[in-house]
C-alpha cells in the first residue's frame, strides 16, 4: 500500500475492541436459538470495524480535513446556491421535540411539529405565489416527478389522455428529463436562441394536443431571465398544457418575480438550496411543491390542514395521485428551512436576491475580459463563462477547475449548461464578501494568464491537494465498490 | 439591510454598482416584465434575532411528546434507538455538511471515502455483491428496485407482500405508475406471506416479488421459500430489510436476493417525524449497472496513491437525461455518514448485541402480555415488534398511554380493516424492563 494512503476504517480494526456500551440486558436473557428457528440466524458475522470512541474520532477527523466545504471556503458551483449554513438552524432541528418525535404518533401529541409544518407551507405559498404547498418530496428531482405526476393527473382527470410530451429546454438540469421519463413522458427539446434564452418560434413549433407540460428554470441555467415569460405561458397554456417551474434558481428572483404571478401551475423549490438545507455531502435535500387551484385535488396524501386551531393530516382526499414517500417529507430539513426564513424575514429575503444578483454581476464583469462570455446582458444570480478561448491554448476548463484548487477555491459548475463550450457556471451567492470575490476573481485572472504564459502548471493541476487527478476509467473498468479484506 | 449572514455594505455596494456601471441594483432586474414584477415585500412573519427565535422555536417543539421523555413502544419503519454520542460530533463537522455532491474528488476525498465504506458496510451486512450511496429512504428505495426489476426482466407486474409497510407498498405504487408497471398484493397468512398464494400470483409476467424482513408485524419471513418460488419464474428477489436485525439474521444475498434495500436509520439516524432518513439499496453484481443513484469506486491518481470518485456515471440523469432510469439526485449523504459512524461505533460485536436486546426485550415483552391475558396472534419468529390484540377499541388508547408517560403501539386499524383492535409494538434496547411492565399493566387496565 502507498504510504500516503489515507488508511479505511476497516484497516484500523482490531479484534477485542470497541467503540460502544450498552446497558446490561434487565430481561432474562433467553438462547437465542429458542427464538430463531434453524437457519434464521447468521453464521458468518458481518465485518463490521472494532475501533475504539478515539480511533472513530480521529479516523472522521482526518476525512474531513480532506473534505472541501462551504465553511472551509469560497464554493461558487453554479445552479448549487452554495450559500453560507447558519448554525442556528442545526441546533433548532436538534431539539428534542423535533428530533425525537414519531410520525405515527398521536396527532395530539405532536402539534408544534405540525403547526411548523404548517407555517413552514404558507411561507412557501406567499413566497412562490403559488395556492397550496405540499412538504412531501424528498429531494428537488423527487419534486420534480411528483408535480409531473400530478399534472398526469390533471389531464387524465379531464379525459385528456393523449398528452404524453414534456418540452424541456436544451439548457436545463438533466433531472428534467430524467423526471418526465419515470414520470412516463416522452421528453420534446426546444432550442435556445441566440440570446440564451427559449426559442419562441421553435417552441410554438414543437406544442401541440399532445403537450403535457413546459419544465422552465427561471432564471435559466445561464442565469438569464427568461422575458418572455408571458408569451411562453400563452404558448403553452394555448395548448392546454402546464407550465411548470423548476425552483433551483429563487434564490435569483425572491421578492421580485413570484412563479405564481409569470404564470406558472406548479414549482419545486430545493429547500437545501435557497432556504439553507444545508447540502449534506450530497443530502438529504427536500424539495416542497406548490401549486395553483387547479391542481391541489392531485396533491400527494396525507395533506396538512389547520381545523378550529388543530393540525390534522388530510387523508380523504380522491384525486390524489397517492403517496410519493413514507411519512410527511424531510422534516429536519424543513425545520431548518422554516429557521432561515424566520431568521430573514421579508425584508431579508429581498436583500438576498438583491445581494445575490450584485454580486454575480460583479463577478461577469470584473472577469468578461478574461474568459469569453457567451452572453452579454445583465445575469441574475449565477452567469456562465467560456473557456474556449483557453482551449485554443490548449487548456481545457477541466485544467482550469483544478487549478482552482491549488487556491483553496471549489471550482464552478463546468461543462454545463450543455450549449455553452467549456462552460464554467459561478454562483457566488449573496453571503459571500467583497474581498472573497475579489480574491477568487483575482485567481482566475491569474489563471487565464498562465494559460498563456505557462499552461503546464494549469494542465497539470493540481499541484496543492491530498491527491493528484484520480484515473475515473480505471475506476468505471474494473469497479472496486467495496472494501474486501486483503 | 445589516444581517448577520448579509456581509455586504453601502460602500461595497457604491464599488460592484460602479464596476457593473449603474446606479441602482434595481437596473439589474429590469428585464423582469413589468406585469409580473413582485413590488414590495412578502407577507411573511418579520425576522426574529437569534435569541428570540431560539426561544419561540423550542417553545414550538416543547409542544411535541419526544421519546427522551416518553418511553415510546410505537415503531412501524421507524425506531427509538440508542444513538452514539460520537455520531453527532463527526456529523457537525462542517467540512462534510456544508459541502455538495462530490464533484471534484481532490478536495472532496473525505466524503468520498466515507461513503465507500458506507458501501462497504451496508454490503458486510446484507450479503450482497455491493451497495449504493444512499437513496432518499426505505420507501423509496423498494419502489425503485421494482422500476429496476420491470426494467432489467422487461415485465410489466411486481408482486408485494401485504406484510411489507403499507407505505411502502403506497410509494411502490406511486412509483411504478410512470412506467404503467401492475402492482399486485401478495396477502398474508399468520403474520406472514401467504406462501401458497404466492405460489398461485407468481408467473413469468413477474418481474419482481417483495417482500420484508423482518416484515411490518415484526415476524421472520421465510426467505428460502419465497426465494424457490421468485426464481423459479426468473423473476427477481426483492428485499426490504431492517439494517440492524441483519446483525442477527441470516442476510438476504444468503438467500439468494437480487436486490436488498431498507433504512438505515437504525442506526444513528433521529425519527424526526419521519425523515429524513437512510435508504440504502444493494444488488448483485449482474445488476450493478442498474442500480439507481451515486456510487463511488477506488481508483488511484498517478502516483499510485489510492483514491475514490463518483463512478459508472453513465447510469446517471445528468449524463443520460431522458435515457436515464432513475432521476435521482440529491441523495441521503450525511445521513449515509451518520449511519456509518453508529455502524462503525457498535462494531462487529455491537451490532449483534443490540439486535440480540430487541429480540430479546420483546420476547420479555409477549410473554407479559401473554400472562397479562392478551392474544399474540402472531406466533411465528419476530425481530423488535410483536402484535397484539386488545378486547376493545384503540381510538383512545394511546392518549391515555400518553398521560402515563408512555407513547404506545401503532393501531394497526388504521391501516387493515381486518386488523381493528390490534396493535404493533415496538420494543427496542432502549426500553427497560420497568417501562415495558408498566405499558402490559397500564394496557391491561384499560382492557381488564
Amino acid at each position: 500500500m502507498h504510504k500516503d494512503n489515507q488508511p479505511l476504517i476497516f484497516e484500523i480494526t482490531k479484534e477485542g475492541r470497541v467503540g460502544y456500551n450498552l446497558p446490561e440486558l434487565d430481561v432474562p436473557a433467553v438462547d437465542l436459538a429458542t427464538l430463531l428457528p434453524q437457519g434464521m440466524q447468521r453464521v458468518e458475522e458481518a465485518e463490521l470495524p472494532e475501533v475504539s470512541e478515539l480511533d472513530i474520532m480521529r479516523h472522521y477527523t482526518a476525512l474531513s480535513n480532506r473534505n472541501h466545504g462551504v465553511d472551509s471556503g469560497f464554493y461558487p458551483l453554479g445552479s448549487c446556491t452554495m450559500k453560507y449554513n447558519p448554525k442556528i438552524n442545526e441546533s433548532v432541528a436538534r431539539f428534542p421535540g423535533f428530533a425525537n418525535i414519531h410520525p405515527l404518533q398521536d396527532e395530539s401529541s405532536v402539534q408544534g411539529a405540525m403547526e411548523l409544518m404548517y407555517e413552514l407551507q404558507e411561507s412557501l405559498v406567499e413566497i412562490t405565489g403559488m395556492d397550496e404547498v405540499t412538504l412531501q418530496p424528498a429531494a428537488g428531482a423527487h419534486g420534480e416527478w411528483t408535480a409531473l405526476m400530478m399534472i398526469r393527473a390533471f389531464h387524465e382527470a379531464n379525459g385528456d389522455t393523449h398528452r404524453t410530451k414534456v418540452i424541456v429546454p436544451d439548457s436545463a438540469h438533466g433531472t428534467n428529463p430524467a423526471s418526465a421519463t419515470v414520470a412516463g413522458f416522452e421528453t420534446i427539446t426546444v432550442k435556445s436562441n441566440e440570446e440564451g434564452l427559449v426559442d419562441l418560434e421553435d417552441l410554438r413549433r414543437v406544442v401541440g394536443p399532445d403537450t403535457a407540460a413546459l419544465m422552465l428554470t427561471n432564471p435559466n441555467t445561464l442565469g438569464l431571465f427568461e422575458e418572455n415569460i408571458l408569451e411562453l405561458a400563452e404558448i403553452i397554456h394555448g395548448v392546454g398544457g402546464k407550465l411548470y417551474y423548476d425552483g433551483a434558481n429563487l434564490n435569483a428572483v425572491m421578492s421580485k418575480a413570484r412563479p405564481g404571478d409569470m404564470g406558472f401551475d406548479c414549482v419545486h423549490l430545493n429547500l437545501h438550496k435557497t432556504f439553507t438545507g444545508p447540502h449534506g455531502g450530497g443530502g438529504p435535500g427536500s424539495g416542497p411543491v406548490g401549486v395553483k387551484a387547479d391542481l391541489i385535488p392531485f396533491l400527494p396524501s396525507p395533506v396538512l390542514v389547520k381545523e378550529d386551531d388543530q393540525y390534522t393530516f388530510d387523508y380523504n382526499r380522491p384525486q390524489t395521485i397517492g403517496r410519493v414517500k413514507p411519512f410527511y417529507g424531510n422534516f429536519g430539513i424543513n425545520v431548518r428551512a422554516y429557521t432561515y426564513i424566520r431568521s430573514m424575514g421579508p425584508d431579508g429575503l429581498k436583500a438576498v436576491t438583491e445581494y445575490a444578483v450584485l454580486n454575480a454581476n460583479y463577478m461577469m464583469r470584473r472577469l468578461e475580459e478574461h474568459f469569453d462570455l457567451p452572453y452579454n446582458r445583465h445575469c441574475k444570480h449565477e452567469f456562465v463563462l467560456s473557456g474556449r478561448r483557453q482551449k485554443k491554448l490548449g487548456v481545457r476548463t477541466l485544467d482550469m477547475a483544478k487549478r482552482l484548487l491549488d487556491f483553496g477555491y471549489h471550482p464552478p459548475t463546468i461543462y454545463f449548461p450543455l450549449n455553452v463550450e467549456e462552460g464554467m457556471m459561478i454562483e457566488p451567492t449573496e453571503t459571500e464578501s467583497k474581498e472573497t470575490l475579489d480574491a477568487f476573481c483575482d485567481a482566475m485572472i491569474q489563471i487565464a494568464k498562465e494559460v498563456e504564459e505557462n499552461p503546464e502548471i494549469v494542465q497539470n493541476a493540481p499541484h496543492t491537494t491530498v491527491i493528484n487527478r484520480l484515473d475515473e476509467t480505471k475506476a468505471a473498468r474494473k469497479p472496486v465498490l467495496r472494501y474486501i479484506k486483503a | 439591510m445589516k444581517h448577520r449572514y448579509l456581509p455586504m455594505t453601502e460602500q461595497d455596494q457604491k464599488e460592484m454598482l460602479g464596476v457593473i456601471g449603474i446606479s441602482a441594483i434595481d437596473e439589474l432586474f429590469a428585464d423582469i416584465p413589468e406585469k409580473v414584477r413582485f413590488t414590495g415585500e412578502y407577507n411573511i412573519k418579520p425576522a426574529k434575532a437569534e435569541s428570540a427565535l431560539l426561544k419561540e422555536l423550542s417553545a414550538l417543539a416543547d409542544k411535541n411528546a419526544d421519546s427522551r421523555k416518553y418511553a415510546s413502544f410505537l415503531g412501524a419503519g421507524v425506531y427509538d434507538h440508542f444513538k452514539p454520542i460520537i455520531v453527532d460530533h463527526v456529523i457537525s463537522r462542517s467540512e462534510f455538511y456544508t459541502a455538495y455532491t462530490p464533484y471534484q474528488p481532490e478536495i472532496s476525498q473525505g466524503e468520498l471515502q466515507a461513503i465507500f465504506e458506507f458501501q462497504t458496510m451496508i454490503c458486510e451486512l446484507t450479503g450482497m455483491d455491493l451497495a449504493n450511496s444512499s437513496m432518499y429512504d426505505g420507501g423509496t428505495a423498494l419502489a425503485e428496485a421494482a422500476n429496476l426489476s420491470a426494467g432489467h426482466t422487461k415485465r410489466k407486474k411486481v408482486l408485494v407482500s401485504e406484510a411489507v409497510h403499507p407505505e411502502y407498498i403506497d410509494v411502490v405504487k406511486m412509483y411504478t405508475k410512470g412506467q404503467n408497471i401492475s402492482v399486485v398484493t401478495v396477502p398474508t397468512k399468520d403474520g406472514v406471506t401467504d406462501l401458497a398464494k404466492l405460489e398461485e400470483l407468481v408467473d413469468e409476467e413477474t418481474a419482481a416479488v417483495l417482500v420484508q424482513y423482518p416484515n411490518f408485524f415484526g415476524q421472520i419471513e421465510d426467505l428460502t421459500k419465497v426465494e424457490q418460488l421468485t426464481h423459479a419464474q426468473k423473476a427477481l428477489f426483492v428485499v426490504s430489510a431492517n439494517p440492524l436485525a441483519l446483525g442477527l439474521l441470516t442476510p438476504p444475498g444468503k438467500f439468494g436476493a437480487d436486490i436488498t434495500v431498507g433504512d438505515a436509520q437504525p442506526f444513528g439516524i433521529s425519527e424526526a417525524f419521519g425523515g429524513p432518513h437512510c435508504g440504502f439499496f444493494a444488488v448483485t453484481t449482474k445488476l450493478m449497472r442498474k442500480v439507481p443513484g451515486r456510487l463511488v469506486g477506488e481508483t488511484t491518481d498517478e502516483e499510485g496513491r489510492r483514491g475514490y470518485v463518483l463512478t459508472l456515471q453513465a447510469r446517471e440523469q445528468h449524463i443520460r437525461r431522458d435515457k436515464a432510469t432513475s432521476n435521482i439526485c440529491s441523495n441521503q449523504a450525511l445521513n449515509a455518514l451518520a449511519a456509518s459512524v453508529a455502524m462503525t461505533a457498535l462494531g462487529k460485536k455491537g451490532v449483534q448485541e443490540m439486535a440480540t436486546q430487541n429480540i430479546v426485550k420483546t420476547h420479555y415483552a409477549k410473554q407479559a402480555f401473554e400472562k397479562a391475558g392478551f392474544e399474540v396472534p402472531y406466533q411465528g419468529a419476530h425481530f423488535n415488534e410483536i402484535v397484539v390484540k386488545v378486547n376493545g377499541s384503540l381510538a383512545d388508547t394511546n392518549k391515555v398511554l400518553l398521560e402515563k408517560g408512555i407513547i404506545g403501539g401503532f393501531d394497526l386499524g388504521r391501516v387493515n380493516s381486518d386488523l381493528q383492535n390490534h396493535v404493533l409494538i415496538a420494543v427496542t434496547e432502549q426500553r427497560t424492563k420497568e417501562e415495558i411492565d408498566a405499558l402490559v399493566q397500564e394496557m391491561g387496565a384499560l382492557y381488564a
